[in-house]
């Protein structure tokens, strides 16, 4: 059986985490940056990534990174999902990461750009959009046609490229390739258009191979973002019971009446077992499980919901302070939206536990 | 009982591999196969194997509970009876705590050692038909007289009533005070006059319940459980442990309500239509992800860690069944028009599996009333979890003869 609980060691990485984020990502440095177009200028990721050493966590020691586990992963996932981080931690330390490591230690150009995500110099990402689920990789015909939704591809050097010829690296400033920012629905993790206009890119593998590691890449992906929506909704729902206990109305602290009682009640019921599906499925992927694809598609179709509610809730118990601008619930609800539809909204993995639990549709 | 009672053992606590050789001798003094149930059960009582972290003498060893399954394993490779904990539930679950914790040594030696057998069966009086979430405003009158006390009122949803020899009961002694302070524990014989057991049937039929009529019952004062007046603390042990509790075991994948229903969905694909599909899948999930809640709520236990987590599990198991049988009626159509039987039978068990789809689906709605309503637990979770204000309290300080009923 998959070890749900928390480690000395992944209680201690938290702390860690959590106090470089109280001191460099609190709700106005981080509103302040969005609102500047520039949430690089934290400077959070140079802290996380190459400081503390976070962006290796998944690379194996040999090759410059950390040799720890999707476990350890998971709880640096909830702590910034806790203050809805703008950094590419999920994007490019996960499933970039994940899709090099799945190609190989024999493949030396993986290797050594692996190297480079570990130590923080360089940021990678996939280039398909962000609502990609695992195993259904849209591929281009060769270096040349458009990406759409390609999650922090502005903060990329690097572009992991799927064509039919197989898995090409190519640097996102290199001639023939247009990144260009959208207006985003979550402003903490802004989607961009990636254009190939005959590029020039090493290719990393053929399309066998290639089609493994994204599978991986996406699987470790998916799995590891239910753990970033448990950390979200416990901030939503923490910051409502804190809010709510405070704010008066008919002459009691409006936390008091049952109505809304029993609403923070049923959100913590649900985060409760969101945090057990998420460890599921953190352990799951640590442990290389035969079970890992199920125990993914059971985090997401359960932890999708819980976030999106926790956020929603939180607005609404919130009042009028919740539709505001200044009060950062909103950026909570925006990132919570957009997660459910990233790795494959919780619908298309439910549709893949048809399969993997043996429970077909009607013919 | 006392001419097989143990002499208390002085030694020191033993071990897991004291207990292991101390279960082999047992085993070996009464070999299960050649030993009649109850011998067999009295013996291991006396052994002290009952419920290894009751004192010596009392069926247990002093030893940490944690221990009680090193002896389990050896008795269950050996085949040995046991002692039936569902049937004799109440007793285990809820007398027995309470008197050890409150009850004199003359009680304990006399009540603890049948109950554990399963010779004597117990059963609940809490519940009123005027106070069930609300149990501190029970109505039933307890009156001093002499060396007794003389009770009158009515209790109702009492499981296993019909079946059992003594009861817990709670009963008001002092109408004058607030309602939490003028409430007395008793331990009430069954098989004396004045006590009446009614069958209550139910929504499913069934009568798994009583309704128990008490009139002019005299209660002997050496059978009082706590001070006059302490009843609700007394009542708050054997609350606690009405919690559902989850013990050492674990559930399998689909071991729960949503087997059933999976298995008919792969029997029979003629059943399957796409709306029945999509709501099979989320409530497959769900399923799915509550076992894994209580898996981790077991590891935390393990690892000695207890949260308030397992105040969740019964609200969650609730819905669940509630949702998941609900399913059930519907994929089984025309099948699920019908009903196995409306016959009044008296179940000395729920039994959720063994009957029927429709059956399921009226008995669940019980799981979010019994033993403690959903919402009272939202309560609990919202002010005990999570801290926020609690509900306005206009019954504490007043009289109970004063409270609107």
């Amino acid at each position: 059986m998959t070890d749900l609980l928390y480690s000395e060691t992944e209680d201690d990485l938290r702390s860690a985490v959590r106090s470089l984020l109280t001191d460099r990502c609190g709700a106005p440095e981080l509103l302040a940056a969005v609102e500047s177009g520039t949430p690089g200028d934290l400077q959070l990721w140079p802290a996380l990534a190459a400081e503390m050493g976070l962006a290796g966590l998944l690379v194996p020691e040999k090759s410059g990174g950390q040799g720890a586990t999707h476990r350890e992963a998971a709880v640096v996932l909830e702590e910034l999902g806790r203050s809805v981080a703008p950094v590419p931690y999920l994007t490019s330390s996960v499933v970039a990461t994940e899709v090099l490591t799945g190609l190989g230690a024999g493949n030396t150009a993986a290797t050594e750009l692996l190297a480079t995500l570990a130590s923080g110099e360089c940021v990678a990402v996939l280039a398909v959009p962000l609502t990609t689920a695992p195993g259904s990789v849209p591929v281009l015909p060769g270096l040349t046609g458009t990406v759409s939704a390609v999650a922090d591809a502005a903060a990329a050097q690097v572009l992991l490229v799927p064509t039919a010829d197989g898995l090409y690296a190519v640097g996102a400033r290199d001639p023939g390739v247009t990144v260009e920012p959208l207006v985003p629905l979550d402003l903490t993790r802004p989607p961009a258009t990636v254009t190939l206009d005959g590029a020039q890119g090493n290719l990393l593998a053929g399309p066998e191979d290639s089609r493994v590691a994204l599978h991986r890449g996406l699987l470790a992906g998916a799995g590891l973002l239910a753990s970033e929506q448990l950390g979200l909704a416990e901030w939503c729902l923490e910051e409502t019971v804190r809010y709510t206990r405070e704010r008066h109305q008919f002459n009691r602290p409006v936390g008091g009446f049952q109505a809304l009682k029993h609403r923070m009640a049923q959100l913590w019921l649900e985060i409760v077992s969101a945090r057990a599906a998420a460890r599921n499925a953190a352990d799951a992927l640590a442990t290389d499980s035969s079970e890992k694809a199920l125990a993914v598609s059971v985090a997401q179709a359960y932890c999708s919901r819980v976030a999106v509610h926790a956020a929603e809730e939180c607005i609404q118990l919130h009042g009028g302070i919740g539709m505001t601008w200044e009060h950062p619930a909103h950026l909570y609800l925006k990132r919570a939206k957009s997660d459910a539809v990233a790795l494959g909204s919780a619908g298309m993995h439910r549709e893949a536990l048809a399969e993997l639990a043996d429970l077909a549709g009607p013919r | 009982m006392t001419e097989n009672s143990p002499q208390p053992d002085n030694t020191a606590q033993p071990d897991a591999e004291a207990l292991r050789l101390r279960t082999r001798e047992l085993l070996a003094a009464h070999p299960p196969a050649s030993t009649g149930r109850t011998d067999f059960l009295r013996a291991r009582f006396d052994a002290g194997l009952a419920w290894v972290h009751y004192p010596a003498g009392l069926g247990g060893l002093g030893t940490p509970r944690s221990l009680q399954s090193v002896v389990d394993a050896e008795l269950e490779a050996a085949g040995a009876p046991d002692n039936d904990p569902r049937r004799i539930g109440i007793g285990l679950g809820m007398a027995a705590p309470t008197i050890l914790r409150y009850g004199t040594d003359e009680q304990k030696r006399r009540f603890l050692r049948p109950l554990w057998v399963g010779d004597e069966v117990w059963c609940q009086l809490f519940s009123e038909p005027g106070a069930g979430s609300d149990l501190a405003a029970l109505a039933t009158r307890a009156v001093r007289d002499g060396d007794h006390w003389t009770v009158t009122g009515q209790k109702v949803w009492t499981s296993s009533a019909h079946l059992a020899r003594w009861a817990i009961l709670i009963a008001r002694t002092d109408p004058d005070v607030p309602k939490h302070r003028g409430i007395t524990y008793f331990i009430c014989d069954m098989t004396d006059p004045g006590v009446e057991v009614r069958p209550l049937r139910q929504i499913t039929g069934e009568a798994e319940f009583n309704e128990v009529f008490l009139t002019g019952v005299r209660i002997p004062d050496t059978h009082r459980l706590g001070p006059v007046g302490d009843g609700w603390k007394v009542a708050q042990t054997t609350l606690m442990n009405e919690r559902v509790s989850i013990g050492g075991s674990r559930i399998p994948r689909e071991g729960g309500m949503i087997g059933p229903v999976v298995k008919t969905w792969r029997e029979r694909p003629e059943l399957r239509t796409h709306d029945l599909h999509q709501r099979l899948l989320a409530l497959w999930v769900e399923a799915e992800v509550a076992r894994l809640t209580g898996e981790r709520l077991r590891q935390q236990l393990v690892a000695g860690q207890p949260g308030p987590e397992g105040s969740g599990m019964k609200l969650t198991f609730a819905r669940l069944n509630q949702e998941i049988s609900g399913l059930e009626v519907e994929l089984l159509g025309e099948e699920g028009l019908l009903y196995s039987d409306w016959t009044m039978s008296r179940p000395e068990l729920v039994d959720f599996t063994g009957r029927d789809a429709g059956y399921r689906y009226l008995r669940s709605k019980g799981n979010s009333i019994e033993g403690g309503t959903s919402e009272v637990l939202l309560n609990i979770v919202a002010e005990r979890v999570l801290g926020l204000p609690s509900e306005p309290r206009n019954d504490k300080d007043a009289a109970w003869k004063d409270l609107a009923r």
